[in-house]
This record gives structure tokens, C-alpha cells and sequence, in this order.
């Protein structure tokens, strides 16, 4: 059903010098301390990770909650900030397809896709035989997401013993993590205007509207990236 | 603070609100093949989206970090992006000296 062999391939993208354990530690630890002060339980902390696994979103639920925003408001902020998660899919699932494997493998693995997981396998699908993608993909994601849920609930645990700067230090990790990734993906022209774009684009025009901005700058700066970019690569 | 219905409703709705991007982006998958225009552009729109969101974080961060300077974020995301090129690209190298470089750079 699962081919083993890619799938701990995939699972063993923890391991090595470009291991995502680092960043999804101490992002997840943060995250887990920040649950506690908004009132969760350990059990509401980890089932968080556990259904939504996209660490933006949650931050905007807990903030949220924080400032007494009703539920509609959360699902709309969240639904916004975690939209990008769309065309992510779409640009990495074709990639995975394959006429042998189940339908079932792609609907479920699909919540796998966070911007950790996405970026390892656009990084790694290459060295894989397309039949067996999808199993590659489902180990990387079982890893990162069990990686994810295990880690909130240690900074849930933690949270009594993290200062201020200690959880400053944990929220840089992330974005430093996800930078240097982005930087190593710069491959082409096309991925090069998009990253280089949407960087730019993205600050300028939350400045502008808070909430739209990831849409817009990531349309504009990706519509501007693929007709310029040439061969954008895959 | 929230009743704990609420937060249980929260937990719900921000997780239905997540899963509906990724469940749509795995429909619309199966219609787009990899050699289409439409790939290439969906492909570029989702590195922009997402170095969108990281110029976000940076410049704007939520959270605990927007207590910190935006030129000491700068200087330890410059710091890093450069260690992470001449290590060769090992990433667990400059996602630890981040946390420690602006911890110091912090307290100066």
C-alpha cells in the first residue's frame, strides 16, 4: 500500500545537516507557550497542532482569542492568512501524481502541506522515481507534523521556564530557516523574481491592508515572476 | 480569557479554514499537469505568497518578536543567509546561531 523504503526516505529528512527539526522545535515550542497564556489546556494545545499544523494560522486563532474576536472573525483571518497553502498545493501535488497510487493518498496527505514540508519536498522529489512520490511525500510529513505536535506540547510543558528572550530567540529560527530555503530553491530566474518580488511586495502592501497583503503580493509578485522569468523550472 | 467551548470552537474553525485551501489545492492538482503554463504560473505565485509572508515576518513580525530591533533582525537574517551559503548550505548551523546571535545582539 505504502512503498516502506521511500516512505522512511522521506521521514528521514529529519536527520542531517538539512534538518527541519531545529526551526520546527523551537517555533512549536513558542507556539505551545503562547497557547497556555491564551488559556488552552494541554490537550486543546496539542490538538491544535494536530488539525491545523500551519503556524501561522494559529498564531492568528490565539491572538484572536486573545483580543475577544468572534468566530467568524478567526475563520476569515485564518481562512486568509493560510491561503497561500493553495497554490502551494497545487504546485507541488501534480508533481507527486502518479495513475497507480490511490486517490485516498493525495486527499488525506494533503494536510500534511505547510511551508516546512512543502519546501523539503520541492527540494528532494527530483531523487525519487515519480511512482513512488507520493510515499516520499507522506513520510516527510509524518515526520514534520508528529515533529510539530510533540514540540507544542513540550512548550506547553516548558512555558513556565522560557523568558521573554528565550521565546524572542525561538521566533527568529523560523524565518531564518525558511529564508535560507527559500535562497537555496533561487534556482532559476522565475523562482528568483518571485522570491526576491514577493519579499519586497509583501511588507509594502501590508502596510497598506494587513489582511490582504499575502494574497496580493504573492499574485502580482508570481504574475510578474512567470511572464518575465523565462523557464521558470519546476 | 476564553471559555474553553470557545477555544474548542476556535480549535474547529481555524482547522476547517486551513484544510479547505489544502483540500481545493489537491482537487485542482489532479487537473493541471506539470508541463502547463498554468503549473509554471501557480508554481511562481506560491514562492512569491510565501517570501511574501517571510518579508512579513521580518519587517512586521507578530508576537513576541516585534519587541525586538527590526536592523538587529536584519543583521541576524543577513548573518545566517551567509553562513547557510558558505557552510554549504547546512541549515542546522545558522538556524542555531540565530537564536543566539540576537539574544546577544538584544542585550548590548
Amino acid at each position: 500500500m505504502i512503498n516502506l523504503k521511500i516512505f522512511l526516505t522521506g521521514l528521514k529528512s529529519l536527520k542531517g545537516s538539512r534538518s527541519p527539526a531545529i526551526p520546527l522545535a523551537a517555533c512549536f515550542i513558542a507556539l505551545g507557550a503562547l497557547l497556555k497564556d491564551a488559556g488552552f489546556n494541554i490537550q486543546q494545545s496539542a490538538a491544535s497542532s494536530l488539525f491545523t499544523y500551519a503556524l501561522p494560522g494559529q498564531l492568528v486563532m490565539a491572538e484572536s482569542l486573545l483580543v475577544g474576536a468572534s468566530i467568524i472573525n478567526i475563520f476569515i483571518a485564518v481562512w486568509l492568512v493560510n491561503f497561500r497553502l493553495y497554490p502551494m498545493t497545487v504546485s507541488l501535488f501534480p508533481l507527486l501524481d502518479h495513475k497507480s497510487q490511490p486517490k485516498w493518498k493525495y486527499y488525506l496527505s494533503c494536510h500534511f502541506l505547510a511551508v516546512t514540508s512543502w519546501l523539503i519536498a520541492k527540494d528532494g522529489y527530483k531523487k525519487i522515481d515519480k511512482k513512488n512520490r507520493i510515499d516520499f511525500w507522506i513520510g516527510i510529513g509524518i515526520g514534520t507534523w508528529s515533529t510539530a505536535i510533540l514540540m507544542t506540547v513540550i512548550g506547553y510543558l516548558s512555558a513556565d521556564y522560557l523568558n521573554k528572550d528565550m521565546l524572542i530567540g525561538l521566533a527568529i529560527v523560523n524565518p531564518v530557516y525558511f529564508f535560507c530555503m527559500m535562497i537555496g530553491a533561487m534556482k532559476n530566474l522565475g523562482i528568483s523574481i518571485a522570491v526576491i518580488g514577493g519579499t519586497i511586495l509583501g511588507p509594502v502592501i501590508y502596510v497598506i491592508s494587513t489582511e490582504w497583503a499575502l494574497l496580493f503580493a504573492g499574485l502580482i509578485a508570481g504574475t510578474i515572476a512567470f511572464l518575465f522569468g523565462g523557464d521558470n523550472g519546476k | 480569557m476564553a471559555s474553553s467551548q470557545i477555544i474548542i470552537l476556535a480549535i474547529i474553525a481555524t482547522s476547517v479554514a486551513t484544510f479547505i485551501s489544502r483540500f481545493m489545492g489537491a482537487i485542482t492538482s489532479e487537473k493541471v499537469s506539470v508541463n502547463s503554463k498554468i503549473f509554471q504560473w501557480f508554481n511562481c505565485v506560491a514562492y512569491s505568497t510565501l517570501a511574501a509572508l517571510l518579508g512579513r515576518m521580518i519587517i512586521f513580525p507578530a508576537g513576541v518578536l516585534a519587541d525586538s530591533e527590526l536592523i538587529i533582525r536584519l543583521i541576524v537574517l543577513i548573518t545566517c543567509v551567509a553562513l547557510f551559503i558558505i557552510t554549504k548550505k547546512n541549515l542546522v548551523i545558522p538556524t542555531i546561531i540565530s537564536a543566539a546571535l540576537l539574544g546577544v545582539l538584544t542585550n548590548i
